[in-house]
């Protein structure tokens, strides 16, 4: 790669529980290209500078969903964010907000995956249909209802950006709400009673105050902002629903 | 307190089956399982969360046989001849059969193939393949293939993930493989996994490489973990250079786009693929034409371009152009939104309004574990699928998503499988002495903390690696490089102990696992160095400017295997191929193409 011939500081929230009690910052100065990253940045400081320095990447293309961090206060994945937009800098990189910290620039990300299975992220049938009987049929409109919430990568960056989940670590989050949403607007499924419990309860889509960080931040234009709001609706549909039930006494 | 001389931790869990890796290979394996053996217990290992591994990162799709004027015996065909006749045969017939079903089979799952007016789900055109038959979606496929089966997963209470735990070595018994040894990268304690067999789905080893389009996840790592233990890899100097990635980065610009109809053209703004046996010119995409030729020949032809000075400079090094102008804005969205992203992020180029810069970069390990068609390796209990693994459907050249649809079809081969081969061992042999090699071996990876300062750079030793392989081993071989390259890897290979690293902790030390994959890295390289150095004979991706020029099927129409001895040289080896029904003949592409 063409390092450049320009230069740039970057300040980094270090920590290590082998032997900090708290997170110290260190600055490095990195040459810089037009088209370098932040990525390429770390990656210069971890094979050049400190090889101590921790941090998760992998692909480089904005597709893996491995690098998210803070970059000056705005989480960020490091491969699509470049250096020439901080210059002169220095610039300042941090671990995703609202998630513990494991080392550097590493998080926990239990948070999220923990809960993932309770979304039931999968296609849900009545009847589980036979090879035999094909593909099912899918207009690209229908596909289209769909399109923008298939397409987390789970980076986080959302959960990072939104202060619900920063004070309610049970909060269900935007990503999350997303995806059941992405489940329950694909016209093969039939899942959505399943998936209700989990929009409805106290720590889904209600706890949700329309901020809107999530949508602002998300690099893949998933919107979570919005569909939390459809999910909302349904979730509003299905309170009112139930409570005609119970007034005509058609409660189970 | 001191940090470097506490005793590691050493945990030790049973499993059925053991899987390394998370991609589309891995979890298909672990899916199969859940399905057909709830009883069986699965570990699922993979030194990245699942969703993360590149599978994630495939674009233009997975073939798979569909439409009424396409047939199984084609796609046959187009693979054996692609592959320039070094493909198992048996294998390619055995996959061609099943690539639709798996494609069906995500379809239900939920994977959102892009759709026909119809609602039945679409095909595209694909470099050497006759006939469209590449499902997508848009062209994210790999991302919407991977996340889909990840999700699936978690339907299946069977299968236990180890998300980060970096797997350093394997567990065998009287010949017989019981399981393997792994990192926990958050605590950097140890984890001995013991099973009834092992499955590796690992992926390549593009990060041998400087220019590649890999993530920095594929260093090797199984294919080294097979070599250090016996198993031989197959035809490893066959690297795919894929023809259209940026330069610099390397970061790939789907094929699709050329399915779609895109022109390469250089700097004079000329189709120069005509002059290489592709033509005629076409507007419209024409199977096996043009800019649908074959990725070894595109990358060849990007070399001549380069050597006659018609290729365009950018800071990145040599490029040529890759024109979707005239799709339009409305089907590039449509069908290319992501290249649309990348070309704008990553090079500043609307791709509605201007050429993408493009050049070739290393893509796919084509070679890999040797396996037999059942994925299963010369090491009882030992199964290897997707491309980490040599089932033997790529040969000398592989065709563009043929290897989606490998990972997904030998995936679930490689589950079912190791599955009936614990069942039909089920108490055989308590490895009383595998907790002694977990501790030994856990010894040896902790040495790297606790080396003196002072040592070799890391980085350095990789990036000699990288340029040796690049230099000496690219599209374009000769005995007197290779014969350089080989010599620099062995040199780097003793050098590999006097590294020190500037971490010597153990909570997500990255440092430390990356001077593990060095190892790996480091061997597989010498493999491929060594292979291509023998194979005296030009085939497919491996293309020679010294005396070898030619094919030669009397002397090469074999496969390669390389073995690894402690302290020695590879060893090359070779196999006959397995030619059931199809004979050796010439490729031909453009306007001589036969089906």
């Amino acid at each position: 790669m063409n390092r450049g011939n320009r230069q740039i500081d970057i300040l980094i929230s270090r920590y290590d529980p082998e032997r900090d009690d708290q997170p110290r910052t260190e600055r490095y100065t990195v040459p810089y290209a037009h088209d370098s990253s932040v990525l390429d940045a770390l990656l210069y400081i971890k094979d050049h500078l400190d090889g101590s320095l921790s941090f998760r990447w992998s692909c480089r293309m904005a597709i893996c969903g491995s690098c998210g961090k803070m970059i000056n206060g705005v989480p960020s994945l490091s491969c699509k964010t470049f250096l020439r937009d901080y210059a002169p800098g220095p610039l300042y990189i941090e671990a995703l907000h609202h998630f513990p910290v494991i080392k550097d620039l590493v998080v926990d990300q239990a948070g999220f995956f923990d809960k993932l299975p309770e979304s039931r992220p999968w296609l849900i049938r009545d009847q589980e249909r036979a090879l035999a009987d094909g593909p099912h049929r899918q207009s690209p409109r229908q596909r289209a209802r769909f399109a923008s919430t298939s397409a987390c990568i789970n980076c986080l960056l959302c959960y990072a950006a939104c202060p619900q989940y920063g004070m309610k670590p049970d909060f269900a989050g935007p990503a999350l709400l997303a995806l059941v949403e992405r489940y329950n607007a694909d016209s093969r499924d039939q899942g959505k009673a399943e998936r209700m419990p989990m929009i409805n309860a106290e720590d889904g889509v209600w706890s949700c105050t329309l901020v809107g960080n999530c949508s602002a931040v998300c690099p893949k234009d998933v919107d979570p902002a919005a569909a939390i709001n459809r999910n909302k609706l349904e979730s509003a549909k299905d309170y009112f629903l139930r409570f005609l039930k119970i007034g005509s006494g058609g409660a189970e | 307190m001191t940090r470097f001389d506490h005793r590691p931790s050493l945990e030790s869990t049973r499993h059925d089956v053991v899987i390394v890796g998370g991609g589309g290979a891995g979890l298909s394996a672990a899916i199969a399982i859940a399905e057909q053996h709830p009883d069986l217990s699965i570990a699922l290992v993979s030194k990245v969360v699942p969703m993360r591994s590149h599978t994630v990162a495939a674009e233009g799709g997975a073939a798979g046989v569909v439409s009424a004027s396409d047939g199984l015996d084609l796609h046959f065909r187009d693979t054996v001849a692609g592959g320039e006749w070094l493909c198992d045969q048996a294998a390619v017939d055995h996959f061609v059969a099943r690539c639709a079903d798996e494609m069906v089979r995500l379809e239900h799952w939920g994977c959102p193939w892009s759709r026909g007016a119809d609602g039945s789900p679409a095909v595209r055109n694909f470099g050497g393949m006759s006939t469209a038959r590449t499902w997508f979606a848009a062209d994210k496929t790999g991302f919407h293939i991977l996340h889909t089966l990840f999700q699936t997963s978690l339907r299946f209470p069977g299968i236990q993930r180890f998300d980060e735990y970096f797997v350093h070595d394997l567990l065998v018994d009287d010949g017989r493989c019981r399981g393997v040894v792994a990192i926990d990268i958050a605590s950097g304690g140890f984890h001995a996994l013991q099973a009834g067999a092992v499955i590796m789905a690992t992926g390549g080893a593009g990060r041998v490489y400087r220019q590649n389009t890999n993530a920095g996840i594929l260093t090797g790592d199984g294919l080294g973990l097979a070599l250090r233990h016996g198993v031989a890899l197959r035809d490893m100097e066959f690297v795919q250079f894929h023809p259209t990635t940026l330069p610099g980065s390397g970061l790939l610009i789907t094929e699709g786009c050329r399915g779609e109809g895109a022109y390469l053209t250089n700097r004079h703004g000329y189709r120069y693929l005509q002059d290489y046996g592709l033509g005629p010119e076409v507007s419209e995409p024409a199977p096996k034409t043009m800019e649908l030729g074959p990725r070894d020949r595109l990358s060849q032809a990007f070399w001549h371009e380069q050597q006659a000075g018609r290729t365009v400079d950018t800071p990145n090094g040599p490029a040529v152009h890759l024109e979707l102008m005239h799709l339009g804005r409305r089907k590039i969205a449509e069908r290319l939104p992501f290249i649309s992203e990348l070309a704008k992020t990553f090079v500043g180029v609307d791709p509605a309004r201007a050429p993408i810069p493009v050049c070739p970069s290393v893509h796919y390990t084509m070679g890999g574990i040797a396996t037999d068609i059942t994925t299963a390796t010369a090491m009882p209990g030992l199964y290897a699928c997707g491309e980490c693994a040599s089932v033997g459907i790529h040969g000398a050249n592989r065709l563009g998503s043929n290897s989606l649809a490998e990972l997904l079809v030998f995936g679930r081969e490689a589950g079912l499988n190791a599955a009936s081969f614990v069942l039909d061992h089920a108490g055989q042999g308590e490895g009383t002495a595998l907790a002694a090699q977990a501790r030994d071996s856990a010894a040896r990876a902790s040495a790297w903390l606790a080396r003196p300062a002072g040592g070799l750079r890391l980085a350095e030793l990789r990036e000699q690696m990288t340029t040796a392989m690049q230099d000496g081993v690219g599209i374009y071989r000769d005995a007197e490089r290779m014969v350089a390259a080989c010599e620099t890897l062995e040199n780097l290979s003793q050098s590999l102990d006097r590294i020190s690293l500037d971490d010597r902790g153990r909570c997500f030390n990255t440092e430390w696992l990356s001077a593990i994959e060095l190892g790996f890295t480091l061997d597989v390289a010498r493999c491929i160095a060594h292979a291509a150095l023998n194979r005296k004979e030009s085939r497919g991706a491996h293309q020679r400017l010294d005396e070898y020029t030619q094919r030669d099927d009397d002397q090469f129409l074999r496969h390669s295997l390389a073995k690894l001895a402690p302290g020695q040289p590879p060893q090359i080896h070779y196999q006959a191929v397995n030619i059931t029904r199809l004979a050796p003949g010439e490729r031909r592409y453009g306007a001589e193409q036969t089906p």
